[in-house]
């Protein structure tokens, strides 16, 4: 389980943002320019709040009055960035195959199978991410994320860069995952139908505060 | 008609070697010193990026005397060095390090600007995926500036295999331990008859310089290619 409760000073408006999520998926629901990034780089260690906690699983990554600050890759939570972010150097393999590396965990060939098999990307293997669709990256990035078995996945806008013919053909994975995957989840996004879709609890922000938490029902 | 004299092959053979050394010594050095002041704030970065700087805008004679002063056998490292058996002055390890300090600014800023230039996201990435400091640096940042650390170092290959004034300085002209091809073509220059002599070094100079010229474009382009993912 996650919770945070932050305040971070940014460009614009200031961000106090204090909320919990459970086990599934919690949407983080607002419109653009809310601070809805901002958030998952906070819980990501991307950026440092001013003030507050977040804890994990009981674990404090964050906690600004006891000076404790958990670096970014010491923090194992998946993160699966709007533009993919996925290494250009490296074959698809490879990128998925990265976080385990790093992450020192032992290869797990049937693990590596069914995530291969869940987000249907076995034909991609050998190939260079310049050479994938939109879609398929996402999808990359998303198996990326989930083999270095986080535990907890930050997912911001995944789906915001796709054309609706591409949206409609990369749900049903994010789905498929929610249902088998054992790994709570924050879903970022500012499409109400997506958040129906796929959440069961929101919350949302807007203009740096938390104005609604509930159910995903409260979406009008 | 064209045969080059046993001296100026020892004389090209001298400076190749020279400015490999010199290349191959400082690279580390040139991609540690670069990536400090890409990606790191620290205090004296001002200075640092200046007394870096500082052998580009310097008279090389200057540069050169300052290595004397510092390496020479009396000198306040050279002295230090010498107890352990390491000579450098009048010696083509010295003109080794003449050449490097002379191409260590061009070789820093080539690498500077192609650290600067690989996307910071992607490095985020990385460390949410686990990685972090040297790891992530050679997994990620290196392979990314790659072309650019080659260019980089064929910058530094060819421009010291050019240097002139701080070698001389420093090392002297020795034939067949300090006289790399520029001080030979000066010292063909001040004898009478030698200028036929001195063309054909010139000639074998504007090859070498067009051939590193040359190997940096493809190589660079080869591994664009590879970073773009083609």
């Amino acid at each position: 389980m996650l919770s945070i409760d932050v305040t971070k000073q940014l460009d614009t408006f200031s961000l106090a943002a204090a909320f919990s999520g459970e086990s599934g998926v919690t949407a983080l629901f607002g419109p653009s320019g809310a601070g809805k990034t901002s958030v998952v780089n906070m819980v990501a260690g991307l950026l440092r709040p001013d003030r507050g906690r977040i804890v994990l699983d009981g674990d404090t990554l964050f906690d600004s009055d006891a000076g404790i600050d958990v670096p970014v890759h010491r923090r194992r939570v998946g993160y699966v960035f709007q533009d993919g972010r996925l290494f250009p150097h490296l074959s698809v393999r490879r990128n998925l195959d990265y976080g385990r590396w790093m992450c020192g965990l032992a290869h797990d060939e049937a693990g590596f199978r069914h995530v291969i098999d869940l987000l249907d990307i076995g034909a991609l293997l050998e190939r260079r991410p310049g050479a994938l669709s939109g879609g398929e990256r996402q999808r990359v990035a998303l198996g990326r994320a989930l083999l270095m078995r986080p535990r907890l996945l930050l997912l911001d806008e995944p789906l915001a860069s796709l054309d609706d013919a591409r949206k409609r053909e990369i749900l049903p994975y994010f789905e498929r995952l929610r249902d088998e995957a054992r790994v709570p989840m924050v879903y970022v996004s500012h499409d109400a139908d997506e958040v129906r879709r796929l959440a069961s609890r929101m919350v949302r922000l807007e203009h740096g505060r938390v104005t609604a938490t509930g159910g995903v029902e409260l979406i009008d | 008609m064209f045969a080059l004299s046993p001296q100026d092959w020892t004389a090209v053979a001298l400076s190749l070697r020279v400015a490999l050394v010199a290349t191959a010594v400082s690279l580390p050095f040139g991609v540690a010193i670069a990536w400090l002041l890409a990606r790191k704030s620290f205090p004296g970065k001002t200075l640092l990026n200046a007394v870096i700087y500082l052998p580009l805008v310097m008279p090389p004679v200057v540069t050169g005397y300052l290595l004397l002063l510092a390496f020479g056998r009396r000198g306040l490292f050279g002295a230090w060095l010498a107890d352990i058996g390491i000579v450098l002055s009048f010696r083509w390890t010295g003109a080794a390090l003449a050449c490097g300090v002379m191409a260590f600014p061009l070789m820093v800023g080539a690498i500077r600007l192609s650290i600067e230039s690989v996307d910071r996201r992607l490095e985020d990435a990385a460390s949410t995926l686990g990685a972090s400091g040297l790891w992530l640096f050679a997994t990620v940042t290196l392979p990314l500036a790659l072309p650019g650390i080659i260019a980089g170092a064929v910058l530094a290959f060819a421009r010291a295999l050019g240097e002139f004034g701080a070698t001389i300085t420093f090392v002297s002209n020795i034939p067949g331990e300090t006289q790399t091809i520029s001080a030979a073509i000066y010292t063909l220059t001040q004898v009478p008859g030698g200028d036929a002599q001195a063309l054909k070094l010139v000639a074998v100079s504007i090859a070498i310089a067009l051939a590193a010229l040359i190997a940096a474009e493809w190589f660079g382009r080869r591994a664009g290619a590879r970073r773009d993912g083609a």
